[in-house]
Order: structure tokens, then C-alpha cells, then sequence
């Protein structure tokens, strides 16, 4: 008989295709770091509210310690590691580098793929957008005026 | 040369990508998820602990209680400053949240259900929650009996003391207070409190042990302190502190919450009970049971003369320290003989009181209870110079300490300038220009505040920096970075000593196994101490590359300087440190050690006064500054400035330094407006990030800014000391004197939620809300 607490979703991951067995209850993180040993979502505050989880489920920036993998069955999932491309980074982490936008880093990629999804919507956002945008993104150490400069740097190479 | 320059991350890369190494990512082969059975009472005797419904659960391993902890640990109380935190409950409960028991199994969704499966029966005892009235003859006892540490000499005389929850008094006694009082023409007293808050670090606290062989155990935990994690596990399980190795990785987020002993005993206990690797991860939730920041109530009386100068101070502290002393004893001294503040006071009395209450643990936050005095030294500061009609500004000019003077202590001061710091403010705040109060329901103020911290004394760093065959250079020290940047400054200082670029350094993660002994990465010590360790292994290397090329150039040692990772000589001779590596060991091969290590020289303080003539190694002066606008119809309040301001020594790395300055004030800006602990008979009801609110991007100021005066320090290296803490210092006074400026309201308790600034003004205006 089969095990009805288990099921077997197939999805892209970074732009690869993959296969995964997961318990009904798994969420994305969950199965990011059991299955594929990428550990740059993580899950934090475990509600959704600090966004140290946050990848991308079909475009949009998601909180994967609530997001059950079940639902990612056929969807393109995109996380922090499938961000640099051959090995070059993203201008946005480029920015996050050079603007020292970060302290203990473990907010960092959420930062950085809502501030990719921010450029993406809006590509010269003000400091208001900024602040409005990754307002679900917190900073325990609290580099948000390094991350705003980074913000705003990102937008002006992407628009060079 | 890099030291003073703003030098990119070394870690920058690792953490944009997402593959900086924490150790909340670690999986052990066939490791276990242990899960915690948490108190359910106050205070109370457990009568009876049932675990059959757990271990009856499919998938749970083990159930642990303290009596399996006793078999390996028949002494299982530890900590810093007291032993007096069992492993896991014995006997008694004394507070909500405390462990009881732990859930093994290889799933950690199944181990924390049936950790909820465990039936505990408790006799109640009576909780005491209030410092003050803890503090009291009558009130009911926490502990049967003081056991101090031997880690802390100053301690020891409380050994044995029973019937008080009072853990320490510790005072300090300059002049005669009295006669001062006697002799002031104003005398101002008041009361000030601070609730709990807590660290909140996003990367929860967590622990893994594993066995190595009969005689080994290794213990991967995300510590700010190491090497007190292998001497105190040694020491619960009776074995040489070489059997033990701990070792860490970049941290997410510390803040003094991951210091001393918190999982680790636990887990290694768990791990050598069921000869598997454990894992012992907290939820956010759980870390609100774990370690706290003191909540305080300080009674400060001062009397001026009439020209606004304060000449005797009495401040009488009850610091609220929780169920376990953790490191509550240190900050009670430490911080509390700083409670007269930066002032020149000829008449100064200090009592401070460690006290246990029923509440978690209480322990080190970003600033070691300096912000609690500041927050009513600074407070009252300016209740004064309104009351005799003098400019904030100009009324802490006319009483600050400067150099050569005595600090209350009694160790003179030197290194520091107050005056500059306060000039900076004052510029930086524009305060010579006119400023609108605004009208109506919205009126604005402004405030600055300035506040001192000594940096806690003694203590010791080494370090070793070793040079590879091919000439490569690499950094041991068990610093822990969690996010301060000290992997690039202790990189940036070797760099300045040896010549060699920054990025070129590898930075080894701390592992007793490797990094030599470190006290702790707490109390913004480590820019200092293990600076001047790293600076002296740097310098080691340097001097014995010199020699070696000395002797293959035909010159002197003199003549010999390192750059552009190599030596060159003032004839233009020039060898790379490969050359040189090559030089020493015939081919590629040999490694060439230097070693450093620092302790600063201390005077233990005299016990009945508190005198020292050499109580710290550096001072740490930070102000703030801070525009509002309140709306008096609802209490909010809107910082629209803030501006920190500090005497940094030197600063090694410029963007770090600002990057810690507005940190810490954004940090204690949530500490003023928002964040506190809720508590209901002990228990806290807002445990998590959806009830207890961090500041997020729409909290941080308009305007925020960091500048700061380099004040070279003899002793720092390169002129350095510590800024970890410095923002947090002042920015709540700052605030609240704004508050005042802009209303005249006096809010004596943080945070200064829009309800209580609220009530306030209602009270004010003689129509008072009925109580909560």
C-alpha cells in the first residue's frame, strides 16, 4: 500500500530539473537542506516575518519555512545559490559586497533576492521603495542604511 | 596600509552567495534531534516527572532527565559567575521555560511532539518576580545557597551565603556622599526602570556533540566563547580540558546572547548518553526562555550647586538577573561602578544587587548594563539643567571628567575625551541653531545623551599567525565573527605588521583544537585584546623573516622592512616570503609560527569601596543625539534624527566602525520604543517575532548618521579600542530627553511605548487613565 504521508514532487531548482521524495509536511526549507544541501534559505523566526527563508516559487519571492514543498510539485524554484551565473555574482550581490550591506550574513539572501525582485518591478526606486519593499525583511544587526546604499548602487549598475 | 582603511569583508563573497558556514546548517551522519520539555510552573519542587507516553512514541530514541545527567555529571550545575544552573531541573523549577527534560529521536518534528507527551507534577512554591522585592528579607528563596564560581577571584567571598537572593552587593565609595549632599544647594531624586528585552539572534542558538573514540567529544556550537565552552564541560565531566574540542563557525548574530554555557552541556551530556551524535537546535520561541537582558530599577539622588555642578551622587541598583546568575554577577559590578556616569563627582556612593528573581535567566546584552544606568544618569541629566535654566550641552560640559581626573573608582583617566565627543554631538546636531517645536497635536523636541562604559578587566587573548611554504600567511585566534567585522580587522592588523595584502589572509574559524585560548567575544573586547595578541604574533613572524633574509641579503635587520609580501632592504634588495620560506627550509615545505598574547594589567577592586587605580583597560564613550516628533493625541512617537557619536582610539576599518555605531543604536532604538518582554506569572506571553516586534526597515530614522573622534590609545593597537557597544549607550535617553524637550513629560520607565508616553501626558494634564 502506498505511504500516503509521502509523496514524490518533480520541479526546477535553479534552472535544473529534480526529483524529490518528501513527507507531506516538509516545507521548501526543509527539503532545500535535506535534499540538496542548500542552506542559504533558513528558517529563523519559523512565521514568515524575518524572510531569512525567502526563495522563489514561479517568479515570486516566497517565506520557505511556510511554503510545503508539496506545493513546488511542477513550479521553478529559484534560491541564493542559483543567483551568480557562471560563477559571476549578480549586481545586486555585487552591491551587497562593495556597500558592506550585511553583518552576520544570515539575513543576507533574503535581502538579496527581494532586493533582485524590487529592481525587477521597479528599477530606480527611491528610498522610499526601498524601505517599503524590503519592509518584511528584518536585520537583527541592523545594516539597513548600508543596505539601502546597496540598493540604490545595484539599480545604477544594472541600469548602466 | 590597510589599518584605517575601509577594507572590503573577507567573508562578503560567502555570505551574498548564501554559503557562509554557520552551524545551525550542520547535519551529523546518524545524529539525533534532542527536543525540550520546558517547566510549566514558577518556582516549585517536582514532585514526579512521567515519560512513558514519550518513549512510547514510534521514532523516540530516549527520554534524558537529570537523573541520567547525574551519572556523568554528579555535580551538574554550572556557569560563569555562579554554579548554580543544573543541566537539566533538579529538584526544583525556577522559572517558566526552564529544561526538564530533553526527546531524543532522528526526527525532530517526532522528538518535539512527544516532548510535549511528558507529564511533570510540581509542588508550587511561592515566585518572587519584582528585583526589589526579591531583593527583600521576606521574600521567597531561589537558591538555598550562593555557590560562586572559581573562574572570578572577586566572587569568592559570597561563597556559602544563604537565605538571600541577593547573588552580589557590590558598592563603591568616594569622598562622603552626605556631607556632599550637605553641602549642594539642589538635590534631585528619582527612580528609573527598564524591563527585559532580548537578543533575538537570527540564528537561534544551536548545538551538536559527537564522540570521538573513548575519550574524545567534539562540540560544534554556535558560541561567541569557545574556549570557557571546553573548560566548563571539562570541568562538569571531570575530564582534562584536551579531551574536549569546540569549535564554531561565522555566527548569525550574537549580541552576548550565545556566551558562557548555554546548549552545550546539554547536548554533550546527550551525545555520551546514547553514543550518537546530537543535535540540539531552539526555536526563536525558545530562545525568550533562554537568556535575557537585566531588566533594572535604578533610585539615583545627585545635589548641584547652584552653578550646575553635580557634586555628590548616590545610585542604588537592583539588577533583575533571573532564575540563574549567568554572567549577572559581572555585569552588576562591572557595569554598576559606572553608575555616577562620565561625570567629575567628588562625592559618589554606588550599590548595586545582583538579584535572583523567578524569570529566565538574565545575562550579557550588547552593552553589559551600562544602557540601564545611562538611561536614568542622562535622564535625570537633563531634569536637572532644566531645572536651573542650563543647556544640556553646556551642563554636561561643566561636569564631565577629563583627563588626569579620578573617575569614582578611582583610576584616573586617560585615553578618552569626553569634551570632543561632545563637541561632535553638539555640531552634529546643530544645536546652535534654532529649532521648531512644532504646534498643535504634533510638537518635536530634541535631546543628547552621552554614556561610559569600562571594558571589563582582566582578561586574557593569544593568537598565533603562521607563514606557509609558498609563502602564504594564515590567522588562529578563536575571535568568533558574528557579523562585527573581526575577521577583516584582526586580518587588517596582520596585514599593517607584515605587508601583505588583507584579502590574502585566511582567518581559521575558532576550534580549540587549532585557535589558541580566547576569553570570550563579548564586551566589545576584542578589537583590543586580541588585536594587541595578533599585532604581537604578526610581529613575531615579522621578526623572524627579517633575520632569515638578513642572512641571505648580507644586511642588517635593521635595514630590512616588509611590504608587498616580501622584505626589501634600504639598498633596493628585495626577497618575496616564498623566497624566504624557501630560504629557511631548503624547498617548499616548513611553517614559521608567531605567537602573541595579551592581558592588561588590573587592580582588583578594594571590596567595601570599590577602589582601584587600575579598573580597566580602556574607557568606551559613546553619545547620542535625537530629533522627534510626538503626537500628543496618540503617544507616538517619530525619531526623526538620530545621530551617534563615540571616541573610537583609532578606527581600523572606518565602514565597520559606522556599521557597528548605527547598529547597536538601531538595536537600542527597538529597545526604546517597542521591544519588551511581556510577562505573565513568570511567563512570557509575547514569545516570538509576531508579538515581541525587532526594528525593520520603517523603524530606522529618516536621518541616522555615525561620526566619531579617534583619541589614539596608548595601550590599543594601532591606538584602537572597542565600539561593539558604544551605540547602544545613549540613544534612549536621547530619545526621551526629546520627549521632555518637546512636552516636558518625564517617562520614567522603557520602553516608551505610545501607551505609556500616552498616560503620561494624561497624567500631566491632570486627567489621568484608570489603571491597566
Amino acid at each position: 500500500m502506498a505511504d500516503e504521508s509521502r509523496r514524490t514532487i518533480h520541479f526546477t531548482l535553479n534552472r535544473r530539473p529534480v526529483t524529490a521524495s518528501i513527507a507531506n509536511h516538509d516545507t521548501v526549507v526543509d527539503v532545500l537542506q535535506r535534499e540538496f544541501a542548500l542552506f542559504g534559505a533558513r528558517e529563523s523566526c519559523g512565521q514568515g516575518l524575518c524572510g531569512c527563508c525567502t526563495v522563489v516559487v514561479n517568479g515570486t519571492a516566497v517565506s520557505g519555512c511556510l511554503y510545503l514543498a508539496a506545493f513546488v510539485d511542477g513550479a521553478e524554484v529559484g534560491t541564493i545559490e542559483g543567483l551568480a551565473e557562471n560563477g559571476v555574482l549578480h549586481p545586486v550581490q555585487e552591491a551587497f559586497i562593495s556597500q558592506g550591506g550585511f553583518q552576520c550574513g544570515f539575513c543576507t539572501p533574503g535581502f538579496v533576492l527581494m532586493t533582485r525582485e524590487l529592481l525587477e518591478q521597479q528599477p530606480h526606486p527611491t528610498e522610499d521603495h526601498i524601505r517599503h519593499y524590503l519592509s518584511g525583511n528584518l536585520c537583527r544587526c541592523a545594516s539597513y542604511p548600508e543596505i539601502i546604499k546597496a540598493v540604490k548602487v545595484a539599480a545604477q549598475t544594472a541600469g548602466e | 596600509m590597510s589599518v584605517g582603511q575601509s577594507v572590503r569583508r573577507l567573508e562578503g563573497h560567502a555570505k551574498v552567495t548564501g554559503s557562509a558556514e554557520y552551524i545551525h546548517h550542520l547535519r551529523l551522519p546518524g545524529m539525533l534531534h534532542g527536543k525540550i520539555h520546558r517547566s510549566t510552573v514558577a518556582h516549585g519542587r517536582i514532585a514526579r516527572i512521567d515519560s512513558r507516553a514519550a518513549l512510547e512514541c514510534p521514532g523516540v530514541h530516549a527520554v534524558v532527565t537529570i537523573d541520567d545527567v547525574l551519572g556523568l555529571a554528579p555535580n551538574p550545575y554550572y556557569g560563569p559567575a555562579f554554579h548554580d544552573q543544573p543541566i537539566l531541573a533538579h529538584r526544583k523549577v525556577r522559572y517558566v521555560g526552564e529544561p526538564v527534560a530533553v526527546v531524543l529521536g532522528p526526527d525532530p518534528h517526532i522528538a518535539e511532539e512527544a516532548a510535549d507527551l511528558i507529564q511533570v507534577e510540581y509542588d508550587p512554591i511561592d515566585p518572587v518576580f519584582d528585583e526589589v522585592a526579591a531583593a527583600r528579607p521576606d521574600a521567597p528563596i531561589i537558591h538555598d545557597v550562593l555557590k560562586p564560581a572559581g573562574m572570578f577571584t572577586d566572587l569568592k567571598h559570597l561563597g556559602g551565603r544563604s537565605g538571600t537572593n541577593v547573588a552580589l552587593d557590590a558598592r563603591v565609595r568616594r569622598g562622603d556622599v552626605e556631607r556632599g549632599f550637605a553641602e549642594s544647594d539642589y538635590l534631585f531624586e528619582h527612580t528609573f526602570k527598564t524591563g527585559k528585552v532580548i537578543h533575538a539572534t537570527f540564528e537561534p542558538m544551536v548545538s551538536l556533540a559527537e564522540l570521538h573514540g573513548a575519550d574524545g567529544l567534539t562540540i560544534h556550537t554556535a558560541s561567541q566563547s569557545p574556549s570557557f565552552v571546553r573548560a566548563e564541560v571539562s570541568r562538569l565531566l571531570g575530564w582534562a580540558e584536551n579531551r574536549v574540542r569546540v569549535r564554531t563557525a561565522h555566527l548569525g548574530g550574537g549580541f552576548g546572547a550565545k556566551l558562557y554555557i548555554k546548549l552545550e552541556a546539554l547536548v554533550a551530556i546527550c551525545a555520551l548518553l546514547v553514543g550518537r551524535p546530537v543535535r540540539i537546535a531552539l526555536s526563536m520561541d525558545e530562545q525568550f526562555y533562554t537568556i535575557t537582558k537585566h531588566g533594572a530599577t535604578v533610585r539615583i539622588k545627585t545635589g548641584v550647586t547652584k552653578n550646575g555642578r553635580m557634586i555628590a551622587r548616590e545610585v542604588e541598583t537592583y539588577w533583575n538577573g533571573g532564575a540563574y546568575a549567568d554572567i549577572g554577577p559581572r555585569v552588576t559590578q562591572k557595569s554598576g561602578f559606572t553608575a555616577a556616569g562620565p561625570y567629575d563627582i567628588e562625592h559618589v556612593s554606588l550599590d548595586n544587587y545582583a538579584v535572583y528573581t523567578n524569570e529566565p535567566p538574565a545575562g550579557a546584552l550588547r552593552g553589559f548594563g551600562i544602557s540601564q544606568l545611562v538611561w536614568a544618569y542622562e535622564r535625570q541629566a537633563d531634569i536637572i539643567a532644566a531645572a536651573l535654566g542650563i543647556d544640556p550641552i553646556e551642563f554636561r560640559r561643566r561636569n564631565v571628567l577629563r583627563k588626569g581626573r579620578p573617575h569614582a573608582t578611582g583610576t584616573i583617566v586617560s585615553d578618552m575625551e569626553i569634551d570632543a565627543v561632545l563637541d561632535l554631538l553638539e555640531q552634529r546636531m546643530d544645536w546652535r541653531r534654532p529649532f521648531d517645536r512644532g504646534s498643535g497635536t504634533i510638537r518635536r523636541g530634541r535631546g543628547v545623551a552621552i554614556g561610559l562604559k569600562a571594558c571589563i578587566s582582566p582578561t586574557t587573548s593569544v593568537a598565533m599567525v603562521l607563514l606557509y611554504g609558498d609563502g602564504s600567511c594564515a590567522l588562529q585566534c578563536a575571535t568568533v565573527d558574528m557579523g562585527q567585522a573581526s575577521d577583516t580587522a584582526m586580518a587588517q592588523i596582520v596585514s599593517k605588521v607584515l605587508g601583505i595584502p588583507t584579502d590574502s589572509i585566511r582567518v581559521a574559524r575558532p576550534d580549540t583544537d587549532v585557535t589558541p585560548y580566547d576569553m570570550a567575544t563579548l564586551g566589545s573586547r576584542s578589537t583590543f585584546h586580541m588585536g594587541n595578541a595578533v599585532k604581537a604574533a604578526a610581529e613575531d613572524i615579522r621578526a623572524q623573516v627579517l633575520r632569515i633574509a638578513a642572512t641571505c641579503l648580507g644586511n642588517d635587520v635593521a635595514e630590512l622592512e616588509c611590504v608587498d609580501a616580501g622584505v626589501v632592504s634600504t639598498r633596493g634588495a628585495r626577497m618575496t616570503l616564498r623566497e624566504i620560506m624557501l630560504a629557511r627550509f631548503a624547498m617548499q615545505a616548513g611553517t614559521i609560527v608567531g605567537v602573541g598574547s595579551y592581558t592588561p594589567s588590573y587592580k582588583k577592586p578594594d571590596l567595601a569601596t570599590g577602589q582601584s587605580s587600575e579598573v580597566t583597560p580602556f574607557w568606551m564613550l559613546g553619545g547620542a543625539g535625537a530629533e522627534i516628533a510626538v503626537d500628543t493625541e496618540t503617544g507616538r512617537i517619530d525619531v526623526t534624527r538620530l545621530v551617534n557619536v563615540a571616541d573610537v582610539g583609532r578606527a581600523i576599518n572606518p565602514a565597520s566602525v559606522d556599521l557597528q555605531l548605527t547598529g547597536a543604536a538601531i538595536m537600542q532604538l527597538g529597545f526604546t520604543l517597542f521591544e519588551e518582554m511581556v510577562f505573565s506569572d513568570g511567563q512570557v506571553v509575547n514569545a516570538s517575532l509576531a508579538d515581541y516586534k525587532v526594528p525593520g526597515f520603517l523603524d530606522v530614522p529618516a536621518d541616522i548618521s555615525a561620526a566619531y573622534v579617534e583619541v589614539p590609545h596608548s595601550q590599543g593597537p594601532f591606538g584602537a579600542k572597542g565600539v561593539g557597544e558604544t551605540g547602544v549607550f545613549s540613544p534612549s535617553p536621547a530619545i526621551a530627553n526629546a520627549l521632555y524637550d518637546a512636552i516636558g513629560i518625564v517617562v520614567r520607565d522603557l520602553p516608551l511605548t505610545p501607551e505609556r508616553v500616552l498616560r503620561a501626558i494624561r497624567e500631566a494634564e491632570g486627567r489621568p487613565f484608570e489603571d491597566e
